[in-house]
């Protein structure tokens, strides 16, 4: 079943195109992240989905309704806010309660959803708690919480952890993770960070000047990007102009012959060759280079090498580290399957 | 420049705002219908008087009413001006801003003047009404200042917030944009309040002859006589100031309403 | 549809406050405008009609010395002002938040008293009576007490007891958003504190000096009760003919063209703080 359907959705604003002309369909209960540099339009994307925006071209469908029309405080949504706007002025429980009582419903209730929501969120009992007395981890769990109380149908987060420390962060992606595999709930995050996306996702959408540049699960996207822009953004990736001919590469006038488990995405002619930093390989019969800094990060080992106006970097588990120095001058080459060809 | 100095400069400057004050307040503890100071014998007795003397009754009703009714207006006035502004740009968002700020920036004698004509012309000269609304335009700039700042320092992502989780315009408005808003409606009515209890020329102009309010009152007595109780509605009027924008400072920021960025709680 | 999100109200309610300050804010300066060059009826009010009679009565010599008057009043009140009032400011800027919430309510207090209680209270400051006169006398300075008003200098002490509270005011959000840091920069680099003050604080705050110093011109040329009580009639300012010729003289066309006349000086004096700060926006 599609639950998400986004029909050539695009968002102007005067002349500049935000959001263009975007189709997707994303199945029942996926986890999906949008990333992208910031500007990229994940944001105004994002804000198309919550009716925070209006489309100027396209439409929107959840679970086979029309909803592009539907004002935000009508399609039934939840979303965690970047800044997550939680309300001073109420407690946590009445913040929590806040889409219901909207609704409604009996204090009784609200109260008793509230508890059950912090409950799921590990804040039981702190319903009767200022917001400025929590910590930003506790608000953040405030704010997923809210953003679940009517059961949502689709579920929307804003660069939702940017605010916190890297340790509480990854932290969170976890559980966030956890909780929505526990309720199933349709969810889409927005983030400019590549390794929150791959911890958390289903499903990659990297976007780039307002257009989608690749869908997919995260192993796919980091190792086998559709085209430049992917491979650089995703992790970190060794570009380098080169010649596609028959079965080789020409690299600097380097010929590199292709493996059947290298990829292959240009046309013969000028392409781009991507590789990942761990499939680069010290090899005297290589390309020309000089070590130019060696990174000792303790669970690895970068060595960066300087090729003529362009930076390689090599990846080493610690106990594969090469016997080299700086200034000294190195071969390198690439791992077979590890070479990537893509359009330049 | 080193820290006593800097803290003796801004004592020799207070000295100098308080010592007119000062005095009068010694002066309004006179014994005897006379402004002496320091006075020879003292006495509360003025005080009193300016509670039973129908003379002096009437122009603080008269201006109590004037101001809680004029107040009020502003603040009616200003809430819808300033949610405007806030969400919406463009030439009518800032005509309008422009608009609210307007009336107080120019000199009140031309306000003054304005209001004299105005209201001439459509024969109302002379009616506490007219008192009432002018005061209410003149000052709609102070609540439509703090507002904005008020809404300036709202997280906007609040109103969006509440929209997603399913709350009508009304709803909005009623559930999160006037609870956070209540601190600045209150000091901007406290600010009307307080000004417009002690404005003189569009009160005097509008209605001078016919409505009576202390300021009004208190020139008269320059001319007509003096008596001690002119100190007493100053004392009054200090001590009134000091109350309501102390409990402004007390409860909220003010620093903060008065346009700073930066203060270190200390 | 109920319209953009975001917006907590809809649009037609700004129709409210634009048609209210329309009809009273607006249509008065309007009628004003009319009652100026309308004609003069000696003893009643005016007919309508359109002559620059009032107009002409600005080219005369008498009308010529008010307004010298006036003007340097107002610039007199302004350069000591600001003068007072900017390292007033820029210490208060550095004050722990609650002594800055005490100096501002004290601030705040004198600002929204009553020229009618502040001429009242300064007079009796002033007078021989009740005033510094008895204090000098106390102290051997002078002979006998004296009274100290009604003359230029007990008016210029009203203008800018006035003015002062307010001068501080609008420069406390330019000085108190000032970083800090910058003077202290310039302190590591070797400046003295005064130097520092000289060549950093008083550089960047230029526009917000200048801007200060033309509010409280505007401001102190709408004072209208201090000349009367504090200064001599040769100190009668122009809003003190305006409130003269409205009440007691009955010409409301000579009133009203003095008033237009001082609404333009006032404009134009706040557009050129407008642009001033717009200037200082597009540098920053």
């Amino acid at each position: 079943m599609t639950d998400l359907s986004l029909q050539g959705l695009s968002k102007r604003f005067g002349a500049f195109t935000a959001v263009d002309d975007i189709s997707l369909d994303i199945p029942d209960g996926s986890f999906v992240c949008l990333l992208g540099p910031s500007g990229c339009g994940k944001t105004t994307l994002l804000r198309l989905l919550a009716g925070l925006e209006t489309p100027s071209a396209g439409r929107l469908l959840v679970a086979g309704e029309d909803v592009t029309d539907t004002p935000a405080h009508a399609r039934g949504f939840g979303m965690v806010f970047q800044s997550l706007a939680l309300f001073p002025h109420l407690t946590v429980g009445e913040n929590v309660a806040y889409p219901l009582s909207i609704r409604g419903r009996p204090k009784a209730e609200c109260r008793a959803r509230a508890e059950e929501l912090l409950a799921l969120v590990q804040l039981d009992g702190m319903g009767g708690r200022r917001i400025h007395q929590l910590s930003g981890g506790q608000r953040q769990r405030v704010a997923i919480a809210r953003g679940l109380a009517i059961e949502p149908r689709l579920f929307l987060l804003d660069e939702p952890l940017s605010a916190l420390d890297a340790n509480l962060r990854e932290h969170m992606q976890v559980e966030l993770r956890q909780l929505q595999q526990r309720l199933g709930v349709t969810t889409v995050v927005v983030t400019h960070d590549q390794k929150e996306a791959l911890t958390m996702a289903d499903i990659v959408i990297v976007m780039d000047q307002g257009r989608v540049q690749q869908v997919g699960p995260p192993m796919e996207v980091y190792r086998d990007p559709a085209n430049a822009f992917v491979a650089g953004f995703i992790g970190t990736s060794n570009l380098l102009p080169c010649d596609l001919r028959e079965g080789e590469i020409a690299v600097s006038g380097h010929r590199i012959a292709l493996d059947p488990a290298d990829r292959v995405k240009a046309a013969p002619g000028a392409a781009m060759l991507s590789v990942r930093p761990e499939d680069v390989r010290i090899a005297e019969d290589g390309l020309p280079g000089t070590v130019s800094f060696i990174r000792d990060l303790g669970e690895s080992v970068q060595v960066l090498i300087d090729h003529g106006d362009r930076e390689i970097t090599a990846l080493y588990a610690p106990g594969a580290r090469p016997e080299v120095a700086v200034g000294q001058k190195v071969g390198f080459g690439f791992a077979p399957g590890g070479r990537v060809v893509l359009p330049a | 420049m080193s820290g006593a100095v800097r803290t003796g400069y801004i004592l020799v400057i207070l000295a100098l705002l308080a010592a007119p004050i000062v005095v009068v307040a010694g002066v309004s503890l006179n014994a005897e219908q006379a402004l002496l100071f320091p006075p020879p014998e003292t006495s509360l007795r003025w005080y009193g008087a300016l509670f039973t003397t129908s003379d002096w009754l009437v122009p603080l009703r008269n201006s109590l009413v004037i101001a809680a009714a004029s107040a009020a207006l502003a603040v009616i006035v200003a809430l819808p001006l300033a949610l405007h502004v806030w969400s919406r740009s463009g030439w009518l968002a800032r005509a309008l801003h422009t608009l609210g700020v307007a009336p107080f920036m120019l000199p009140p004698v031309i306000s003054a003047l304005g209001f004299l004509v105005f209201w001439v012309t459509i024969g109302m000269y002379g009616q506490m009404t007219a008192t009432i609304v002018s005061h209410g335009v003149f000052l709609v700039t102070l609540p439509v200042v703090t507002l904005s700042l008020g809404l300036g320092a709202m997280d906007p992502s609040v109103v969006e917030a509440a929209r997603t989780m399913g709350a009508t315009r009304g709803q909005v408005l009623r559930t999160v944009i006037l609870p956070l808003l209540l601190p600045y409606i209150v000091s901007g009515y406290a600010f009307a309040f307080v000004l417009s209890l002690n404005e003189y020329i569009i009160a005097y102009m509008v209605a001078g002859f016919t409505v009576e309010t202390l300021p009004i009152k208190i020139f008269n007595s320059l001319r007509y006589g003096y008596t001690p109780i002119m100190a007493v509605v100053a004392v009054l009027f200090v001590a009134l100031a000091v109350v309501v924008f102390g409990a402004i400072g007390r409860f909220g920021n003010l620093p903060r309403l008065l346009g700073a960025d930066r203060v270190e709680e200390r | 549809m109920s319209g953009p999100t975001g917006k907590p109200t809809p649009g037609w309610l700004a129709a409210l406050p634009a048609g209210w300050l329309v009809v009273f804010f607006l249509v008065p300066f309007a009628i004003m405008l009319g009652v100026s060059v309308a004609h003069r009826v000696p003893g009643g009010f005016y007919e309508p009609g359109f002559e620059l009679a009032s107009y002409a009565r600005f080219l005369t010599p008498f009308f010529g010395k008010i307004l010298l008057t006036s003007v340097a009043l107002s610039a007199g009140a302004a350069a000591i002002c600001v003068a007072l009032a900017f390292p007033f400011t820029v210490i208060l800027a550095r004050m722990g938040r609650r002594a800055q919430t005490l100096v501002l309510v004290a601030l705040l207090a004198v600002l929204s008293l009553s020229e009618v209680i502040i001429g009242f209270s300064l007079s009796t400051l002033l007078s021989k009576t009740a005033g510094i006169g008895n204090f000098f006398a106390w102290l051997g300075l002078i002979e006998e007490s004296r009274a100290y008003a009604p003359s230029f200098f007990a008016l210029m002490t009203g203008l800018c007891y006035l003015a002062l509270p307010y001068a501080v005011l609008v420069l406390y959000p330019p000085v108190s958003r000032l970083d800090p840091e910058l003077g202290e920069a310039a302190r590591i680099m070797g400046a003295t504190p005064l130097r520092a003050f000289w060549t950093v604080t008083v550089p960047m705050l230029r526009a917000p000096l200048m801007g200060a110093g033309i509010l409280v011109f505007v401001f102190t040329l709408g004072v209208y009760l201090l000349p009367q009580v504090l200064g001599q009639p040769a100190h009668w300012t122009l809003s003190v003919h305006i409130t003269d010729q409205a009440i007691f003289q009955s010409n409301l066309p000579f009133a009203a063209a003095m008033a237009v006349l001082l609404l333009l000086v006032s404009l134009a004096l706040v557009g050129l703080t407008l642009l001033l700060g717009r200037d200082r926006e597009r540098a920053a």
